[in-house]
């Protein structure tokens, strides 16, 4: 490892630590108001959707692909599906990259 | 329920993660050694960091020759989401020593965060003890993150070409996995569709600011919707 390695790694473990500790560490003087625990509740929804929806419309990053060509909306698509259908997160995960790697073979 | 117990019902509760976790893990240390960064260090993020997309995003970073500190305000941009995570854990913890809220919050991820918060919000066992089922999930997830980040540098080097193979798909089928779910109510689909399109049509930005930008809408979409839906229908009160 050299020295930009070594400060690029502790940079991140300070910052992403920082983020996950601090409120735990003044856990016993915080008190969110009822708005702020309302708003808590869209958090995973919201950011998750963000990060997941935009790989699965435009996979490369430039422009959208709402073709059949494009494997990661297919195989996105077929997990919401089985998702929705059994609310199963094993099932969803497994059938989703098994959908995703089937048609990946058949039309990659 | 014993504390082993809870600690091995985490562990277990976490498997469905670990599924898209592998793939995810591997494809980072194929990625993060094809981007330049030394097989110490791509594993040492994976130990030290512990943080995914974060570690995902650096690695592609790296790639493209980009300045230390522009990657250490993306990784805080990528990352600020735990804290929102922490809050939302913070009512489960606040009573633990301080040992324990340094180690959850060190091994606190997605993955984990959906497994142990659906978990504290049941009413089947008792506060005092579920800490364990937190840790057995989080031990889960960062044993398993290492081993596929050793097996992805390993891989990457034997067949430099399977970073091209699409495993990263596994990070959406698993994101898809937690959110579809939690789609209960009108709200909920409203943060997600505002969330998903502010997501796609600010791509554009630099530093994964349109991934913030689109996170922020999302939850203040999804506050005016639940109001909304209050005001109309003031009987129907939903649990919040």
């Amino acid at each position: 490892m050299n020295t930009f390695e070594i400060a690029l790694i502790l940079g991140m473990a300070v910052i992403t630590f920082a983020i996950r500790y601090t409120l735990f560490a003044v856990g016993h003087k915080v008190r969110f108001s009822p708005l702020v625990t309302q708003a808590l509740t869209y958090v995973p929804v919201a950011v998750l959707s963000a990060i997941a929806v935009p790989v699965m419309l435009m996979p490369d990053g430039e422009g959208l692909q709402l073709s059949l060509d494009n494997d990661y909306l297919v195989g996105g698509v077929a997990a919401i599906i089985i998702a929705a259908r059994w609310r199963n997160l094993l099932a969803t995960i497994a059938g989703g990259i098994l959908c995703f790697f089937l048609w990946r073979f058949l039309y990659g | 329920m014993s504390a082993s117990r809870e600690f091995l019902l985490g562990m277990r509760d976490t498997i469905p993660m670990l599924v898209g976790a592998v793939p995810f893990g591997i494809v980072y240390g194929t990625l993060a050694v094809s981007s330049g960064l030394s097989v110490g260090a791509t594993l040492a993020m994976s130990l030290l960091v512990f943080a995914g997309s974060a570690q995902f995003v650096a690695a592609s970073l790296v790639a493209s020759g980009t300045s230390l500190t522009v990657i250490l305000l993306t990784t805080l941009i990528v990352n600020l989401r735990h804290m929102l995570y922490s809050a939302s854990l913070l009512p489960f913890v606040r009573h633990l020593p301080q040992r324990w809220r340094v180690a959850l919050a060190f091994w606190l991820t997605d993955e984990s965060f959906a497994v142990v918060h659906r978990h504290y919000l049941l009413n089947d066992s008792p506060l005092e003890r579920k800490h364990w089922y937190f840790l057995g999930s989080c031990l889960a997830m960062y044993s398993l993150w290492f081993a596929c980040s050793l097996v992805g540098v390993l891989l990457g080097q034997a067949l430099p070409s399977l970073g091209d193979w699409g495993l990263d798909f596994a990070m959406i089928a698993t994101f898809i996995g937690i959110v579809v779910p939690l789609l209960r109510n009108q709200p909920m689909i409203v943060a997600a569709l505002v969330a998903s399109t502010v997501a796609v049509a600010a791509h554009g930005l630099p530093w994964k600011l349109g991934l913030m930008l689109a996170a922020l809408l999302g939850v203040t979409a999804g506050v005016v919707a639940e109001r909304w839906a209050l005001r109309d229908r003031p009987a129907a009160v939903e649990a919040p």
